[in-house]
């Protein structure tokens, strides 16, 4: 790693004020960050570490009956303290890497990041959910850009996600054994106005919402209703743990087991 | 260059380190607490493991001055206090659970982490509770009936052979 200074503040407007200064970096969990950081491939002056701030951290229901969650929370606790308001939001949390990874790892981390094979994304688009920063909300649909970009601007922190509950849903992922991101993963929500189904893992544009078979699902939510519909590998991620083809097959597969599970 | 003070295994320690020293670096390099084992250094193979604030964490995936004001527990912290191996330790030795030991602190401590949520895991719990400890001698077998036997569970009646 290259050197540089370490900061750990209390305080969201701490926070802002040392990411204003030139060559500060916010650091969430640091579970994909610090191997950033040991290959070299980012350089900052000043980490600004997010995981002291008090009022970034937990689970709690809105008025209107929100899942929030505070962007420094680590995927562990998501996993425990949601399980009874959005079972499948913890399901997910609860299985994404392994449990140190989960005990470090947090949402506005992930969010931030917006690996095209994580989880959270999935989850964040799939449920519709609303991204607030220091300066504005930011509904899921405007919010993924792509392959790790997302409508953060510079210095903009996650101080809190707020999920919808929806009336049943289920993410199901095909794990790449190695590193235990999806391969494919698949989050399929029915709300009362309508069915969203996200998918990560899929395409070289990161996480997308799979809209024919929203539409297929709103007139027949079964995994039988998803069967006329194809996915074309155009634009799906291809290496050397699966094809595009392999991909875009997959996430057929993935949507009826999430459809079943939900 | 900042000050971090920390308890590792119930003593109170202090240094001046780098922003960018690793927790898995102070322990070894200022502490000389080397039971903790940097197997990859990239996050993947679980041989640092140790227990912050009493949660299981990958001490090469974060920085020393995170843990500053922590409770950090590390393997030389998991033996009785007179000295003889604990439980979860015995039960490793007892079912042959280790061959070159480079895992085993990492496996220690996850086992240790394991068992306080779920005094009683099944064979599908352990091995999904360990995916982030990789082993390349053993095969895994004998450690899962290590965690059987740690449990006090009756490993013969739960694994084959």
């Amino acid at each position: 790693m290259y050197a540089f200074e370490i900061e750990r503040p209390e305080t969201i407007a701490e926070a802002l004020a040392l990411l204003s200064e030139e060559g500060g970096q916010a650091l969430g969990g640091g579970q994909t960050l610090i191997p950033t950081l040991k290959q070299r491939l980012a350089m900052p002056e000043t980490l600004v570490s997010l995981t002291a701030i008090g009022e970034m951290q937990g689970v709690c229901m809105s008025d209107a009956g929100e899942v929030c969650i505070g962007g420094a929370t680590s995927h562990a606790v998501v996993a425990r303290e949601a399980a009874d308001s959005f079972p499948a939001l913890a399901a997910m949390a609860g299985h994404i890497g392994d449990p140190a990874v989960r005990n470090r790892g947090t949402i506005g981390g992930s969010l931030a990041n917006n690996d095209p094979s994580a989880c959270y994304p999935a989850a964040a688009l799939g449920a519709g959910a609303t991204i607030k920063t220091n300066t504005r909300d930011i509904p899921a649909d405007a919010y993924f850009i792509g392959m790790f970009e997302t409508a953060l601007n510079e210095g903009e922190i996650i101080t809190e996600v707020r999920f919808p509950v929806p009336r049943r849903a289920s993410y199901q992922k095909f794990v790449q054994p190695a590193s235990r991101f999806a391969l494919v993963g698949v989050f399929v929500a029915q709300f009362d106005d309508g069915v969203r189904v996200a998918v990560t893992g899929a395409s070289e544009n990161g996480v997308f919402r799979w809209s024919e078979a929203e539409e297929a699902l709103n007139s027949d939510f079964s995994a039988a209703a998803l069967e006329p519909l194809s996915v074309s590998a155009d634009q799906m991620i291809g290496d050397l743990h699966g094809s595009a083809e392999y991909r875009a097959h997959l996430v057929k597969v993935m949507a009826k087991r999430a459809v079943e599970a939900a | 260059m900042t000050q971090v003070s920390m308890t590792v295994n119930g003593e109170a320690v202090s240094a001046e380190v780098e922003g960018r020293t690793l927790l898995s670096d102070f322990l070894r390099g200022n502490l000389r607490l080397t039971g903790t084992h940097i197997g990859c250094d990239t996050s993947q193979c679980g041989a640092c493991l140790v227990h912050v604030d009493g949660e299981v964490v990958k001490s090469c995936t974060m920085f020393a001055a995170e843990a500053a004001g922590t409770e950090v527990t590390t393997i030389e912290g998991m033996a009785n206090p007179d000295g003889s191996l604990s439980a979860i330790q015995q039960a490793f030795q007892d079912q042959h659970g280790l061959q070159c030991g480079f895992c085993t602190p990492g496996m220690v401590m996850a086992t240790a982490s394991l068992l306080k949520e779920n005094p009683k895991p099944s064979v599908a719990e352990i091995r999904d509770y360990l995916e982030g400890n990789i082993c390349r001698c053993t095969g895994y077998h004998n450690i899962i009936k290590a965690v059987l036997a740690a449990s006090g569970q009756d490993v013969d009646a739960m694994v084959a052979g």
